[in-house]
C-alpha cells in the first residue's frame, strides 16, 4: 500500500479551515449563550479534531481497521464519561434515610 | 540481525514485505494513540466533573489565563501540524531534504509553543497560582478555584511533556532524513511521527477552549 | 536473515545436537539483548516467578498473623503493609504479566505461523520496562513498604499515609507501560501476521483470548496511569484533586482507579481461559464445542468488563442509581464466562479424556472458577453487597478466580507447553501429585474465608473476634499446604531442564501449529511459512477395535 500522496493544496485548505474554526470558537466565546457556550466550544473543537484526523492523519485513505481503532478509542472515552456521569448526575436525586 | 542499512530497503526481518510492515507500524501507532486518548481522557473526565460542580469558580479562575497567548499557541500548533503533514508527504515521495526542512520547521514551531508556555507558567508562579501551600487567589474565596489550576497545570503540563518527547523524536527523524533513509516504499517512521504530532495537536485543540475560553463572556 | 535448519523430529543422537532457540547463541548479551520472542518469554518467566515468591512471602506473613485472634505477630501498620504488598506484587508483577508475557509471547507467533511478533524490539523494551518498574517496587518495599491497600484509596494515600505511596505509584505507572506495549504488540501481530489460510475463525482459542486481553490492556491501563499521576501530584506536589476541602472528590479516585482495575481482573483471567480451551480440547481428543461462542465470549467479556467498575463502590457514596446500573451490568458480564464453562463441559462430553497433569489443572480451573464466578454474582447484588463488602467473602471470591482460576490455568499451560519450550518432559508423577496438593491446599485456604466473610469478619484487619479462630486456623493451614504445592513444581521443572527426558515434537498428539515445530523450536520458528488448510482442533475420533 504505497500511500496516496495528498496534494499540498488540500493541506493548505485544511489549515485555512482550522484557522477559521479557531476564530469562530474565540468569537462565540465572547457571547453569552449560557449552556450553549460549552456545547458550541466542544462542537467546534470536535470539528477541528475531525478535520485533523481525516486529512492530516490521512484516515480518509486508511484501512477499515484503522478507522475502527480511531472510533474505538473515542468510543471508549465516551463510555467512561457516560458511566461516570451516571453517578455524578444522580447523587442528589434521593435524600438519604431520615433515620436508621 | 540489524533491520536495515542506511541505504537498504528498510524491511525488518519479521515482516514479509514493506507493505505489511507499513500496515503493522501504522496500526501500532494508532493503538498507541487510542491509549493516549484514554490517558488524557482521565484528565478530561476530572475536568468535566469538577467544572460541573464549580462553574463560577472555574470561570473566575479561567480569567487569569491570557487568551492572547493561548490563541497564539493554538495557531502555532496548528501551523506545526501543517508542516508535519507536508513533511510526511515529502517522505512518501522520497524527498529527504524536504523531509528534513519540514520536520525542522515543525520542531521550531513546537519550541515556540513551549517557550510561550514557559512564559505563562512563570507568570502563574509570580502571581501565586501554582496549587499547593503557596496558592493565593484574589477575587474569589471559593477553594475550588485551586481545582481549576490543578487541572490547568496537570493537563497543559502533560501536554507539554508530550510535546517535548515529540520534539526529541523529531530530532531523531531529522537525522534519519539527513541520511536519506526514506523512499516511496519506506516512510512509515515519518508517518507515525506525524500521527503522534497531530494527536498532540488535537489534545490542545480541546484544551484551549476548555481552559482559556471559559467564562470569557463574563469578563 | 538465516533461518536455522529444522532438527529431525525424533530425539537426536549425541553427535548431532540440533540448533534451536536455546542454544543458537550463548552469553548474557545474547539473552539480555535478544529480539527472539521465545527468549523474552523465558526472561519474563524468571522475573515473574521471582515476584510470585515475593508476593507469596507477604501472604505467609498475613496468614501467620491470622492464626491467632489477637494482633500479636505484628503491629497493625506492619500488617497493613503486608497485605498491601501482597496485593501490589501479586497483581501488578505476577498475575497481569503472567500468561500473556510468558505463554503469549512464546506461543502467539508460532500459533499463527509467524517468525516473531510484529515489534520484537518493543517486546524486549516491554520486559525492561517491567524490570525497571519492579526495581522501583523493590525500592518501595525495602524502604518501609506501603500500607494503603493495593487499591491506594485517597485521601489516605494522598494525604495521611506515611508510607511509600509515591514510589509504589511510580512503580505501577512504569509497569503499566509494559502491559500496554505487550497488548499493542499482540493486537498488531494477530491482525497483520497470520499465515495464509489462517482466518480468524481458525485461530486457536488461546489467540482469541489474548486478543481480547490485549484490547483491555491498551484501553484500560492508561486510565490507571493518569490516576496514579493525579495521586502523585496530590501527594507530592499538593494538587488537591481528591481533596474535598479544595473542591475535590475522593470517590473520583475510586472511579478512575476501578475503571482500569476491574478490566484488569479480566486481563488476569482471560488468558487463563484461553489456556483451558486448549487443554480441554487436547485432553478430550475432541474439537471444541461451540468454537464461535467461546471466541466471541472472550470479546464480550473484554467489552462488558469495562462497564461494571462501580460494583466495587456500592457503599462508597456513589449514587444508588449508578449502583443499580453497575449491578445489572455486573450480572450480565457473568454470562459469557458461563458460556465458556458450558462449552468446555460439552467438549468433554463423549470425548476421550486423559488425566495428564494439564488436564488436572483444567478440571481444577473449571470447578474453582465456577465457584468464584458464582460468588461474584452474590457480590453484584446491591443489597447483599452491603453486608459482604470489605469482608472475607470478597477475599475468598477473588482468590477463587485468581488462584483457583488464573494460577491453575497458568500452571496447566506451563506444564502443557513445557516440552515445547524446553525440549524436556517434566516428571508426570510428581506433577500430578503437586496439582492435587495445590487443589486441596487451595480449598482449605479459601473456602473457610467464604464462611468467615458471611459471618462478618472484615478484611484488612490484623485482629479478629475469637469465634473466628477455627476457620482462620484452617485457612492458614491450607496456605501452608498451598505453599508446598507451589514449591514442588519449582523444583521438578527446574530439574527437568537438565535431566528431563527429551521431548518429541508433539508429546500430547495435539492439534495446532506449535506442535508442528521441533521441541524446542528454532529461532525463527518455521523454515517456510506454513499454509493452513484445516479448521481448528480437527481431532479425528479413533476407531475402537
Amino acid at each position: 500500500m504505497s500511500g496516496h500522496v495528498t496534494s499540498k493544496k488540500i493541506y493548505f485548505a485544511v489549515f485555512g479551515a482550522l484557522m477559521i474554526l479557531t476564530a469562530i470558537t474565540v468569537g462565540v466565546a465572547t457571547l453569552d449563550l449560557g449552556q450553549l457556550n460549552t456545547v458550541v466550544a466542544l462542537a467546534v473543537a470536535g470539528c477541528k479534531a475531525t478535520v485533523v484526523i481525516w486529512y492530516f492523519m490521512e484516515v480518509r485513505h486508511a484501512r477499515p481497521l484503522t478507522k475502527l481503532t480511531v472510533v474505538g478509542g473515542i468510543l471508549w472515552l465516551v463510555i467512561m464519561l457516560i458511566l461516570l456521569f451516571t453517578d455524578y448526575i444522580s447523587r442528589d436525586w434521593m435524600a438519604g434515610p431520615q433515620a436508621w | 540481525m540489524s533491520d536495515h542499512s542506511s541505504h537498504g530497503s528498510g524491511l525488518a526481518h519479521q515482516f514479509d514485505d514493506l507493505d505489511q510492515q507499513l500496515d503493522a507500524t501504522t496500526l501500532g501507532m494508532w493503538l498507541f494513540l487510542a491509549q493516549e486518548i484514554m490517558f488524557f481522557g482521565g484528565l478530561f473526565a476530572a475536568y468535566t466533573i469538577y467544572r460541573n460542580w464549580h462553574p463560577e469558580a472555574f470561570a473566575a479562575a479561567s480569567h487569569h489565563l491570557d487568551i492572547k497567548l493561548g490563541g497564539f499557541n493554538t495557531v502555532v500548533l496548528i501551523f506545526s501540524s501543517l508542516t508535519m503533514a507536508l513533511g510526511v508527504r515529502a517522505a512518501q515521495m522520497g524527498k529527504n531534504k524536504a523531509v528534513f526542512n519540514y520536520l525542522f520547521a515543525t520542531f521550531m514551531l513546537g519550541n515556540v509553543f513551549l517557550v510561550v508556555k514557559a512564559f505563562e507558567y512563570h507568570h502563574k508562579w509570580v502571581e501565586g497560582l501554582i496549587p499547593g501551600p503557596w496558592f493565593r487567589f484574589e477575587g474569589s474565596t471559593d477553594p475550588a478555584v485551586q481545582m481549576f489550576f490543578n487541572l490547568y497545570f496537570a493537563m497543559t503540563g502533560m501536554h507539554a511533556l508530550h510535546m517535548i518527547i515529540g520534539g526529541g523524536l523529531l530530532i531523531y527523524f531529522m537525522v534519519q532524513a539527513r541520511k536519506n533513509r526514506y523512499h516511496e516504499g519506506y516512510y512509515g517512521p515519518v508517518e507515525i511521527m506525524g500521527l503522534y504530532w497531530h494527536f498532540v495537536d488535537i489534545v490542545w485543540i480541546f484544551l484551549f477552549p476548555l481552559l482559556y475560553l471559559l467564562g470569557l463572556h463574563n469578563s | 536473515m538465516n533461518a536455522a535448519l529444522a532438527p529431525p523430529p525424533s530425539a537426536p543422537t549425541p553427535s548431532e545436537t540440533p540448533t534451536h532457540y536455546l542454544n543458537a547463541s550463548y552469553g548474557f548479551r545474547s539473552w539480555l539483548l535478544t529480539l527472539d520472542h521465545k527468549r523474552i518469554a523465558l526472561l519474563y518467566l524468571a522475573s515473574i516467578t521471582l515476584f510470585f515468591f515475593i508476593g507469596g512471602f507477604y501472604a505467609v506473613l498475613v496468614r501467620l498473623e491470622l492464626v491467632t485472634p489477637a494482633g500479636d505477630l505484628m503491629s497493625a501498620e506492619n500488617y497493613n503493609t503486608a497485605f498491601t504488598l501482597h496485593g501490589v506484587v501479586m497483581i501488578f508483577f505476577f498475575l497481569i504479566p503472567s500468561i500473556p508475557a510468558v505463554l503469549g509471547n512464546f506461543l502467539i507467533p508460532i500459533m499463527i505461523g509467524a517468525r516473531d511478533l510484529a515489534f520484537p524490539k518493543l517486546n524486549l523494551l516491554s520486559w525492561y520496562i517491567y524490570m525497571v518498574g519492579g526495581m522501583v517496587a523493590a525500592y518501595a518495599l525495602f524502604t518501609g513498604g506501603v500500607d494503603t491497600g493495593w487499591t491506594l484509596y485517597a485521601p489516605y494515600s494522598s494525604t495521611y499515609s506515611n508510607s511509600n505511596v509515591t514510589a509504589t505509584a511510580i512503580a505501577a505507572f512504569i509497569t503499566g507501560f509494559s502491559s500496554i506495549l505487550t497488548g499493542l504488540n499482540f493486537v498488531v501481530t494477530i491482525h497483520k501476521m497470520r499465515a495464509p489460510g489462517l482466518t480468524w475463525f481458525r485461530l486457536p482459542l488461546f489467540v482469541w483470548a489474548h486478543y481480547a486481553t490485549s484490547v483491555i490492556q491498551v484501553l484500560g491501563t492508561p486510565v490507571l496511569a493518569i490516576t496514579l499521576v493525579l495521586l502523585i501530584l496530590e501527594r507530592s506536589f499538593g494538587f488537591g484533586f481528591f481533596d474535598p476541602a479544595r473542591g475535590g472528590d475522593p470517590v473520583l479516585f475510586q472511579h478512575l482507579f476501578w475503571f482500569y482495575s476491574h478490566p484488569a481482573v479480566y486481563i488476569m483471567i482471560l488468558p487463563s481461559m484461553g489456556v483451558i480451551s486448549e487443554l480441554v480440547t487436547c485432553f478430550s481428543r475432541k474439537k471444541v464445542f461451540g468454537y464461535g461462542f467461546i471466541a466471541m465470549s472472550s470479546v464480550a467479556i473484554a467489552v462488558l468488563g469495562f462497564l461494571v467498575w462501580g460494583h466495587h463502590m456500592f457503599v462508597s457514596g456513589q449514587s444508588v442509581y449508578a449502583g443499580m446500573v453497575f449491578s445489572i451490568l455486573s450480572f450480565m458480564v457473568g454470562i459469557p464466562s458461563a458460556i465458556k464453562v458450558f462449552n468446555w463441559t460439552a467438549t468433554m462430553y463423549k470425548g476421550s479424556i486423559s488425566y495428564s497433569t494439564p488436564m488436572i489443572y483444567a478440571f481444577g480451573f473449571i470447578g474453582l472458577f465456577t465457584i468464584g464466578g458464582l460468588t461474584g454474582l452474590f457480590l453484584a447484588n446491591l443489597g447483599l453487597d452491603i453486608h459482604l463488602h470489605d469482608t472475607y467473602f470478597v477475599v475468598a471470591h477473588f482468590h477463587y478466580i485468581m488462584v483457583g482460576g488464573a494460577v491453575m490455568g497458568y500452571l496447566g499451560g506451563i506444564h502443557y507447553w513445557w516440552p515445547k519450550m524446553t525440549g524436556r518432559l517434566y516428571p508426570e508423577g510428581w506433577a500430578r501429585f503437586s496439582a492435587l496438593v495445590l487443589f486441596v491446599g487451595f480449598n482449605l485456604t479459601f473456602f473457610p474465608q467464604f464462611l468467615l466473610g458471611y459471618m462478618g469478619m472484615p478484611r484488612r484487619y490484623h485482629a479478629y473476634p475469637e469465634e473466628f479462630q477455627v476457620l482462620n486456623v484452617m485457612s492458614s493451614a491450607g496456605a501452608s499446604i498451598l505453599g508446598v504445592g507451589y514449591l514442588i513444581p519449582m523444583i521438578y521443572l527446574f530439574w527437568s531442564m537438565r535431566y528431563g527426558r527429551l521431548a518429541p515434537e508433539n508429546p500430547w498428539g495435539a492439534k495446532g501449529l506449535e506442535w508442528t515445530t521441533p521441541s524446542p523450536p528454532t529461532t525463527f520458528n518455521f523454515d517456510e511459512t506454513p499454509v493452513v488448510t484445516e479448521e481448528a482442533y480437527e481431532y479425528v475420533k479413533e476407531e475402537k477395535h
